[in-house]
């Protein structure tokens, strides 16, 4: 591969600060700064913040764009109401899953719905967008060259943005536009780390300031490392992981953001498959003694192979290995014990419930 | 994390960034700075058991850090004297202390010629600078 890696507006920032810079996606990002446990223990107990710019935005225009988005993702998009925010799979005709999204309905912008798609699938779900428009009156547009993307997550983030913003922060799985540190954001009450936070579409021209406020604000940078750990501890998906093409979202958990009576494209693959069930289902697991369980390693259920580790790492806030995997649906309940197969040794682990880390814990 | 960027004169030193400290016939390894620091925050080693044989060049045991695994070569052959437990428990001594509580074994040197084959600090300085 000698394509050239992407930047995004905060690049420079990124080398000041002392980050280690990996490909990923087609993007050069930070993968650390300081140390991934710092930063993970930053985000789990004050704030921390991370560039995201490589996720892409596809916006929806026109009278039909809530009709459009309603055939193309999986969720109700009829419930999305003005400012919200909605969690949905993209799904191939055979219930596959393309992409995980978030769609907003933002207020005061020059678009009806925006769409974030993951920085690998950014062009392909563009086209999947425009295959499915057809009949529609709609407009899709590449909405990535418009935005950065800064997620501010931890228990006091709220705060440290609320501190820089115009007026009051969206609550939850709600968006508002306000200015940040002086430029006019998207501020969304999502996130990928399981912590109360924001994230911020600004744009890229405005990057480094709004960057810049927050570590001003003793917001610590952290990078990609940390964003995995943090997200496996909640057990959120990774897409190109836990789910892609050949996992449609019953095996993969995500029945819950699936209303099939929509009639989305996928949506019969989907019915049949929650209708009949699935031979594998995705589960989450602890190592109950040593070892780190990494992606690819077999699932041994009573010594025989039950299954496919999908994404695994040292938890720091658990201080043990963890993981998912698709196991044998007959073998998915919580408590079941397994062991993992890593690189020839085998390690004992246990399914365990969804979320493996959480705060009363 | 860890301390200042450093390579001990007296130590010798293989081009998979591994340290050995000769004490005779007998020596001791670990993982230098440089590996050390490429790796990140070091979550995980598992000692080899003591009376293991090791071979020069090859791998005898893993580090982990979060995000990676990284096989450790050995830089010069013989048997397992002792391992360090205190590591296995508390695996950022390998991070914050890599030429001292960071050690890895300790190994009764099958062949100590080939101690001649190491590098010294100023040479492995430039291996790591191209």
């Amino acid at each position: 591969m000698t394509e050239e890696l992407r930047r995004t507006p905060l690049h420079d920032e990124h080398l000041a600060a002392g980050a280690r810079l990996v490909p990923f996606a087609g993007w050069e990002m930070p993968v650390q700064y300081e140390g991934l446990a710092a930063e993970h223990d930053a985000v789990r107990g004050r704030a921390g913040m991370f560039d995201v710019s490589h996720m892409g935005e596809i916006g929806a225009r026109g009278p039909d764009a809530a009709a459009f988005l309603q055939r193309a993702v999986s969720n109700d998009v009829a419930r999305l109401a003005a400012g919200g925010a909605q969690y949905s799979c993209l799904c191939a005709d055979d219930g596959g899953i393309l992409d995980d999204l978030f769609t907003y309905r933002p207020a005061g912008w020059d678009t009806d719905y925006l769409t974030v798609s993951n920085a690998a699938n950014h062009e392909s779900d563009l086209a999947r967008f425009r295959d499915l428009a057809a009949g529609f009156d709609v407009e899709v547009v590449d909405r990535a060259p418009d935005f950065a993307m800064i997620a501010v997550q931890g228990p006091a983030a709220r705060a440290v943005v609320a501190g820089l913003a115009s007026a009051e922060l969206p609550a939850r799985m709600r968006t508002a536009t306000l200015e940040v540190a002086g430029a006019r954001s998207l501020v969304c009450g999502t996130g990928y780390t399981g912590e109360d936070g924001v994230e911020l579409l600004v744009p890229p021209a405005d990057a480094v300031a709004v960057w810049r406020a927050l570590r001003e604000a003793d917001v610590v940078p952290c990078g990609l490392g940390a964003r995995d750990t943090l997200r496996l501890e909640v057990c959120f998906h990774l897409h190109g992981n836990d789910i892609g093409p050949d996992r449609n979202p019953i095996e993969a958990g995500l029945g819950w953001c699936c209303k099939e009576e929509t009639g989305f494209a996928g949506s019969e693959a989907v019915a049949a498959a929650r209708e009949q069930g699935t031979a594998e289902r995705l589960v989450a697991f602890a190592i109950t003694g040593r070892g780190i369980p990494r992606q690819g390693n077999a699932i041994l259920v009573g010594g025989e192979p039950a299954g496919t580790v999908t994404s695994g790492t040292f938890s720091p806030s658990l201080g043990i290995g963890i993981g998912m995997g698709y196991v044998r649906s007959d073998l998915a309940e919580p408590g079941t014990a397994i062991e993992i197969d890593v690189r020839g040794r085998r390690r004992e682990a246990e399914i365990r419930s969804k979320p493996l880390y959480a705060k009363s814990t | 994390m860890a301390t200042e960027e450093s390579y001990p004169e007296d130590l010798r030193y293989h081009p998979e960034h591994d340290w050995a400290r000769i004490e005779g016939e007998e020596a001791t390894f670990g993982i230098t700075w440089f590996a050390q620091d490429s790796l990140g925050d070091v979550v995980f080693f598992d000692p080899p058991e003591v009376g293991a044989t090791v071979r020069k060049d090859e791998p005898y045991t893993e580090v982990e850090s979060v995000k990676a695994v990284s096989d450790v070569v050995a830089p010069l052959s013989g048997e397992v004297l002792a391992v360090n437990e205190a590591a296995g428990t508390n695996p950022e001594l390998i991070n914050t202390d890599p030429y001292g509580e960071g050690w890895l074994v300790k190994v009764r040197l099958s062949d100590p010629a080939e101690v001649d084959t190491l590098l010294a600090a100023a040479a492995y300085k430039d291996l790591i600078a191209d």
